[in-house]
């Protein structure tokens, strides 16, 4: 008789069987095909060179369980997980139930590491903006570290060495293990609120990744971001290097260079410091002795006024002299000059020439006179001469001698030929006394 | 002045000096600022022979801080 299953049952039965045949199991592998789906369970592929098995990661479990601290699957990484063997009917798929998962090998930490500095880099814990400066010269250092052994015997050493009056304030904390980094986080906290100290070392001798875990621990990591104090970090060796102390205000390769860098050497303040007096007292002298040689200059140059005066009035009678010297050089000039022009008028005096023209304008008045007179005698006899001549001349004279003047009476015309005249025209006759007016009766033209 | 502090106190200190000495201030400022440079002097030298020192401890008791000398044999803390 054949025993016949359906799928379901099939199925659900391999389900119970390996549950049953395999328990708890761990399981080493590779991680491959990681999925993060929304419901916040993880899915990926567990392999080695030559197989590989479905894996899931509830989220009830989370990370909380794991056993490093900020640890992230990825893909090829390389990891051990405490896990149930089981079946997924549906699908007819076995997989593995993952309870944990550890980081497996030597980079494993260092994977975690790794990623928890690249974390807090992004978030900005490390920028050097968040640094804090070093006080110069702290008054109280607080130290956290281990209470016993070299390291915190090195930072005294060396502090009461370089600076004597430096204290120190020691918050003691376990710097190994897993109660390590909340015990340091404490020790910071009580030395913020109680410490009274200018600046805090976290010191820790060298150790295996492991043994520095604590210094890597976020919270620890937060809190260092956080102090108000400055920080100093010196954990572990020279090639070490912690999350602290990269988000510490500063990295001591050890803590005895922390000591070293916290605490200046005394004698070198005290030379500096010398140094500064010499300085001081000589710009001092320098400044003195530069006023002084001023107020001597000032004074050797500080003559009294009167001294000018003296200058002056001397200058003044100098001056006054040639002002009168030249007067006198000048009036003496122009009198020269004066009489010189009075000479050569006076030669050239116009009295004679007019003495002399009125002379000749005498003798030709008198000329004129006689002339004048010369001429109307002259005149006077020409014209008795002329009258006697003129009367015997005279018409009166002939017409006495019983002549007459007939003239015709239309245009006053002398008549001297019987031609002129017309038959019955008018004439008038002159005689010596009186004249006439006839007519013409007759004429004769012979 | 409440707490000075000796590095405070080295800046001024030095900048009184470079002041000085460029040697243009008026003699009153000259005389007060060499008066405070030798008081910063005096009170930076006695910051560094001061050689008392405490070495304490922060310890937490019957959760109660309390602070103690701190004793090693292996330091040569006195």
């Amino acid at each position: 008789m054949r025993d016949i299953l359906t799928v379901s049952q099939l199925n659900d039965n391999i389900k119970t069987f390996l549950e049953d045949a395999f328990g708890s199991l761990w399981v080493e592998g590779e991680v491959s095909n990681l999925r993060r789906p929304q419901s916040g369970h993880v899915y990926f592929t567990l392999k080695d060179d030559k197989s590989q098995i479905r894996a899931v990661y509830f989220r009830q479990y989370g990370y909380s369980r794991n056993r490093v601290a900020n640890f992230d699957l990825e893909d090829g990484m390389k990891i051990l997980c405490h896990a149930r063997l089981s079946a997924y009917p549906p699908r007819g798929e076995y997989q593995l139930i993952v309870e944990s998962v550890e980081p497996l090998g030597v980079g494993a930490l260092q994977k975690a590491f790794e990623q928890l500095k690249a974390k807090l880099a992004a978030e900005g814990l490390f920028d050097e903006a968040h640094k804090k400066a070093l006080p110069f010269l702290p008054g109280r250092i607080g130290v956290v570290t281990s209470p016993t052994g070299a390291v915190i015997r090195d930072i005294l050493n060396i502090t009461r060495r370089r600076f004597p009056s430096a204290d120190i304030l020691i918050a003691p904390t376990r710097v190994q293990g897993s109660e390590a980094a909340g015990e340091i986080i404490a020790a910071l906290r009580n030395l913020h609120t109680y410490g009274k100290v200018d600046i805090i070392i976290i010191a820790r001798g060298g150790g295996s990744l492991e043994d520095l875990a604590p210094f890597n621990d976020e919270a620890l990591a937060r809190e260092i971001f956080r102090s108000s104090i400055p920080i100093v970090s010196a954990v572990g060796h020279e090639t070490d290097f912690t999350i602290c102390d990269f988000v510490a205000d500063l990295r001591a390769p050890t803590p005895s260079t922390a000591a070293e860098l916290v605490v200046p050497e005394r004698t070198d303040l005290r030379n500096s410091l010398y140094n500064l007096r010499q300085r001081l007292v000589a710009a001092q002298r320098r400044h003195l002795d530069a006023q002084k040689e001023r107020l001597a200059s000032l004074h050797a140059r500080f003559k009294d006024p009167r001294r000018f005066l003296v200058d002056f009035s001397i200058r003044l009678d100098d001056l006054r002299e040639r002002v009168q010297r030249a007067l006198r050089q000048r009036t003496q000039l122009l009198q020269n000059k004066l009489r010189h022009l009075e000479l050569g008028l006076q030669s050239r005096n116009p009295e004679r020439q007019v003495r002399e023209k009125r002379i000749l304008l005498n003798n030709l008045e008198k000329d004129v006179i006689n002339g004048w007179k010369c001429y109307l005698r002259d005149r006077e006899e020409r014209l008795k001469k002329n009258a006697a001549l003129l009367s015997s001349l005279s018409p009166l004279a002939v017409l006495q001698r019983g002549y007459s003047i007939m003239r015709r009476l239309a245009n006053g015309e002398i008549v001297r030929r019987a031609s002129q005249l017309t038959l019955e025209e008018r004439v008038s006759i002159q005689l010596a006394e009186g004249s006439i007016q006839a007519w013409v009766e007759k004429v004769r033209e012979e | 002045m409440a707490k000075e502090k000796f590095e405070d106190a080295l800046e001024k200190l030095e900048n009184i000096v470079r002041e000085m000495e460029v040697g243009e201030m008026p003699l009153d400022s000259a005389l007060k600022s060499f008066e405070e440079g030798i008081r910063l002097i005096r009170f930076c030298s006695a910051k560094l022979e001061d050689t008392q020192r405490r070495v304490e401890q922060l310890l937490e008791k019957e959760n109660s801080l309390q602070i103690k000398n701190f004793q090693d044999k292996d330091t040569d803390e006195s």
